[in-house]
């Protein structure tokens, strides 16, 4: 345990919280090149390429279980926590390949955050551990410098002004879009390069949904975001570019693939697969 | 024609409604009944615990009368001033306190771990094995392991840890200083803790099994380490079913007979060291009531027996108030 302190220390002095984020010039980008996820021996998704432009909001839109979760936690080799499963084919983040033999894959978590569908905060925590949780594992102890992290996130997360009196009250007696924010909150205290959300607003009410829908716009400028969504009027609303993935319907196995993809306003008026044109006219999903 | 088939649709409507509202009510009145008989239940149990009260309140009073509160602190269980005979619980209730404590101290964390490597660590081949024996040592009736503890465990013991600590760190530690006794409150201990360890492991087990996959995905996207997810995220989760399950063990240890008098000597005066022979209260009563010599001594041990209630309703209460106050409390 002291080892993996003192290596994510290592990693991790760049982000102060009132120092100058990440111009665009210097965003990060994903590269994704023939990743095929398998759950034991059943392929998950066909070889997927896909290119995530830097300090752009990227939609993943679909068809339920074509595998856009699948493909989402692969981008931060969450996917291989689930037991039996591995994946094939490789992901870059800039000039770095994530799974090169020897990266440690809790290095890449810390660089690519995730939000999960389902608010999930640590229930026996106060708001304020639940923010402070990624920067005390990385080794962050003085309590200044914890206190000035915890509220730069939670000021970026648009819920320091809803929290600020409670902080040490339970995380658990948050609202869902409360929770949600503080989930972001606590992935931006880590200081992520990429932020993956797997249908963050799938469980909220329409104006906890435009909360967090301004949320990821503001949060846009500073990093790159990934957003799995079902909703596509929110692919129109906030994404620059959309990929669309399907499960073909001649094809006997259910195994999804990804159709298309391309800036968000030409998917939407102009799809080019005859897939994206049905599934966005409501035809099929 | 069409009169008549609206007329009919009527019917069957109110044919429908009538079955429903039967149907509803037998619903209503299975409720009713279900609701008495589980009132029933309940009350039974309370009823229990009345009936076990009123008879070491009644059985007692004899005792209580002539010892009062001094039974308590009374460092001999039996013995004669004037030729009257005065009853102690002392000795069985320090050999009670002491082998619990130990057998808390050495299950509780070996439980805890085997529970926790159980649920999130073990291989999957080897998860249904290990649970299986687990359960099987549970299963195991005590006089196995007082057996066992007498034959194998007591004389290891005795020759490479009791007399080697006796001789050198108990000579400045009362606690354990020598002579070793055959058997003794650590050895009984050491016995108590290899039976509670089961109990204890398959409820961390089971109730780390269930803390929700979120708690570790959450902390797992963190970049933690399973340690870290196991020590930040599931124990803190888990911890008030663990709490129960330590609890759980602590209550066999307290009330455990058979395998204290087969191991702990039955002595009734105190000696403050773990390697000397002493007494607990379940094995007192279980040895003397059935050779109890007048109304006295029975009512002492009665006595006796309403202190070992006492002691493990208060450490139940305790446990439960540590549990709300550290639910209510975050960090
Ligand atoms: N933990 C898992 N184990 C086995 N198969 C899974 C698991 N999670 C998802 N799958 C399968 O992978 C495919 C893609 O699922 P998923 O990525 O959850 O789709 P989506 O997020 O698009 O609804 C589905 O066929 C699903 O059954
Ligand atoms: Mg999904």
């Amino acid at each position: 345990m002291v080892s993996v302190v003192s290596v994510m220390n290592g990693e991790q002095p760049a982000k102060q919280p009132a120092a100058a984020p990440v111009g665009h010039a210097r965003g990060h980008s994903l590269t994704v090149r023939n990743l095929v996820p398998f759950y034991g021996k059943r392929q998950a998704v066909r070889p997927v390429n896909l290119d995530i432009p830097p300090c752009q909001i990227t939609a993943i839109i679909g068809p339920s279980g074509c595998g856009k979760s699948t493909m989402l936690r692969c981008l931060n080799r969450m996917h291989e926590m689930v037991a039996q499963a591995r994946v094939e084919g490789t992901v870059w983040l800039d000039h770095e390949d994530i799974y090169a033999a020897g990266v440690d894959p809790r290095l890449v978590r810390r660089k690519i955050g995730m939000v999960f569908q389902h608010p999930a905060v640590l229930h026996t925590r106060s708001i304020y551990e639940n923010v402070a949780i990624g920067p005390r594992m990385s080794g962050i102890t003085r309590r200044r410098e914890l206190d000035d992290l915890v509220e730069h996130s939670l000021h970026q997360a648009a819920l320091w002004h809803e929290v600020q009196d409670r902080l040490k009250h339970p995380a658990r007696m948050l609202s869902g879009g409360q929770q949600q924010r503080l989930s972001i909150a606590r992935t931006l205290a880590i200081a992520p390069d990429v932020i993956l959300f797997d249908e963050p607003c799938a469980a909220l009410d329409p104006i906890a949904t435009s909360k967090i829908e301004e949320l990821l716009v503001a949060l846009r400028s500073d990093y790159t975001l990934v957003i799995v969504t079902h909703n596509l009027q929110q692919a129109v609303r906030i994404s620059d570019r959309t990929a669309v993935f399907m499960i073909d319907r001649d094809a006997k196995d259910y195994i999804g693939s990804l159709v298309e993809v391309n800036d968000t306003a030409e998917v939407f008026s102009n799809p080019q697969d005859p897939r994206t044109q049905d599934y966005i006219s409501g035809r099929v999903g | 024609m069409r009169v008549e088939s609206i007329r009919l649709l009527i019917e069957t409507k109110a044919v429908r409604n009538r079955i429903l509202q039967q149907v509803y009510r037998r619903i209503h009145y299975g409720d009713t009944v279900f609701w008495l008989i589980t009132l029933v239940f309940a009350l039974v149990v309370v009823g229990m615990i009345g009936a076990i009260l009123f008879v070491t309140l009644y059985g007692s009073a004899m005792a209580r009368e002539q010892f009062g509160w001094g039974f308590l602190t009374n460092p001999r269980w039996y013995h004669e001033q004037d030729g009257v005979p005065i009853y102690g619980a002392w000795p069985a209730v320090y050999g009670t306190l002491a082998s619990s404590t130990i057998a808390v101290l050495l299950a509780g964390p070996i439980g805890i771990g085997s529970g926790v490597f159980l649920a999130e660590l073990c291989p999957p081949w080897l998860r249904m094995p290990l649970s299986v024996l687990i359960e099987l040592l549970a299963a195991i009736p005590s006089v196995i392991f007082g057996l066992w503890g007498v034959l194998v465990l007591a004389p290891l013991f005795e020759r490479h840890i009791a007399i080697p600590v006796s001789r050198t760190i108990g000579t400045t530690v009362p606690l354990l200083e020598g002579p070793v006794s055959k058997g003794g409150v650590m050895i009984a201990g050491m016995v108590l803790a290899l039976m509670i360890l089961p109990t204890i492991a398959a409820i961390t087990r089971d109730v780390v099994a269930v803390v929700p996959n979120s708690q570790r995905e959450l902390l797992f996207s963190l970049g933690a380490t399973r340690w870290q997810v196991i020590w930040l995220a599931v124990l803190p989760y888990a911890f008030a079913g663990v709490i129960g399950g330590v609890m759980l063990g602590l209550g066999r240890a307290l009330g455990e007979t058979m395998a204290a008098v087969m191991l702990i000597g039955n002595r009734t005066t105190v000696s403050l060291s773990l390697f000397a022979s002493g007494t607990t209260s379940a094995a007192l009563i279980a040895t003397q009531l059935p050779n109890r010599e007048d109304a006295l001594h029975e009512s002492a041990l009665i006595y006796l027996a309403l202190i070992l209630f006492a002691i493990t309703f208060t450490v139940n209460a305790l446990a439960r108030l540590l549990v709300w106050r550290i639910a209510a409390s975050t960090r």
